[in-house]
């Protein structure tokens, strides 16, 4: 498949659109996976979607064929989410001195259904799950989307949103720690 | 070996240990360490369930005809990485066209060749520049109500390294006769003025002042029609190149 998409880069920076095309067909879905992942917002990932090619579009020049095309999207469409979340963040009236507040409201969503296996697989869980990774700071849950859902490496990771890799790492320690204490219990009750 | 710390039993999750046999060693031994590492797999096994909505197959091709129409035609760049040299390039500009007026005038058509270099240089820049003000507007615009203070540090940041280039293609557009495009980032630039020396936090009084002047100026609105006429003209045919924005 990069071999194709290699050909229809190439063509894309000469000028053929069809071949561009190619590329937006391609990569749309695992996009807007990714970009999701990091908002946990349909329309947000939408417009993360979109903006991603037209970005990649005008730096197609820019484009070395050292890393795959996906793995270039990807920073592309990381480094907006982020941006997107950071803004986003700051007007949630404060995450840090709303901690409490968040506490409540994943302490609100109902964990006491019969079967463990309803409790893994349910809405519920699902529900937690969401309100954790909300509870995440943006360069948290950037870092641990990229390792956790996407398999990039700590090190691929710090280079994309230019962090280095051990501020990487201990985004990544913190989110885990976060879901860790926000998840246990419900982890508790399936086992 | 003593216990596992948590940093460690992440790093072994996701395969980037560089200790995992001796870590292996330790839990084939001890028990607490191996019940931890089960809590640690469960709960992020459990993260795998947050559910993501699914796009059918057909995904690729409605986000196509969404971008389609903004894509316009591309055409190649003489200098790779050229949209780092654009704010320079704009302030380069600024110096040529200042130096122009004191020395000797070029012939016509060499004139115009340089003006439609010029232009498009700044459509490029400016294009950016205004795609980057329209966020900071938008989110102070729509941020909701609030009680006590609003964290608007990120904005206030942006709007700080934004005033530098602001300025630059203010003058430039001046300099070039774009007196609409002039007057928007005069505009601009008073707001993003008013922003920069901001606290970091601000109370709902001041956040309703940056509204307020957001809002008399119709600032949003103008950025957002100057952006998308900018990006048209990006990409117009050459001889739509000489109209004015």
């Amino acid at each position: 498949m990069e071999v194709e998409a290699g050909g229809a880069v190439d063509r894309a920076r000469a000028g053929d659109s069809d071949a561009f095309r190619l590329l937006v067909e391609q990569h749309s879905r695992s996009i807007f996976r990714l970009a999701f992942r990091m908002t946990g917002n349909e329309q947000d990932a939408e417009d993360v979607v979109q903006e991603t090619f037209l970005r990649a579009y005008k730096q197609l020049d820019r484009y070395e064929a050292r890393s795959s095309f996906s793995t270039w999207l990807f920073r592309i469409a990381s480094n907006y989410s982020l941006d997107l979340i950071r803004m986003r963040k700051r007007h949630e009236d404060k995450r840090e001195r709303g901690s409490d507040e968040e506490r409540d409201i994943l302490q609100s969503i109902p964990m006491d259904t019969p079967g463990p296996d309803r409790i893994v697989y349910g809405a519920q869980v699902r529900d937690r799950v969401n309100a954790a990774l909300n509870e995440l700071s943006p360069q948290e849950r950037t870092a641990f989307v990229l390792r956790h859902f996407e398999g990039q490496s700590i090190e691929e990771i710090g280079a994309a949103l230019g962090t280095g890799s051990n501020a990487t790492k201990h985004s990544i320690f913190r989110a885990v720690q976060k879901l860790r204490k926000n998840l246990e219990p419900v982890v508790g009750q399936a086992r | 070996m003593k216990h596992i710390s948590e940093e460690q039993f992440v790093l072994l999750y996701y395969g980037e240990s560089t200790e995992a046999a001796a870590i292996d060693r330790h839990l084939a031994e001890c028990e607490t360490c191996r019940s931890e590492f089960r809590t640690l797999q469960l709960v992020l096994n459990t993260v795998d369930s947050a559910p993501v909505p699914e796009r059918g197959a057909e995904y690729g091709n409605v986000v196509w005809k969404r971008i389609e129409k903004r894509l316009g035609a591309r055409k190649r760049s003489n200098f790779r990485h050229w949209w780092i040299w654009a704010p320079a390039m704009a302030a380069l500009l600024v110096a040529v066209f200042l130096a122009g007026r004191l020395t000797t005038k070029p012939a016509a058509p060499e004139m115009a060749k340089n003006k439609q270099i010029r232009e498009r240089i700044l459509l490029v820049a400016v294009g950016d520049h205004l795609e980057r003000s329209q966020m900071v507007l938008a989110e102070l615009s729509n941020a909701p109500d609030h009680q006590g203070k609003l964290d608007i540090t990120d904005e206030r940041a942006m709007a700080s390294e934004l005033l530098d280039d602001n300025r630059l293609y203010r003058q430039t557009a001046r300099s070039t006769g774009d007196a609409a495009v002039a007057n928007v980032l005069d505009d601009l630039e008073r707001v993003l003025l008013e922003i920069a020396h901001s606290p970091t936090e601000v109370s709902s009084g001041q956040l309703d002042d940056l509204r307020q002047q957001i809002e008399e100026r119709g600032l949003l609105f103008k950025v957002r029609v100057l952006g998308s006429k900018v990006r048209e003209q990006e990409v117009a045919p050459a001889t739509q190149k000489d109209k004015k924005l």
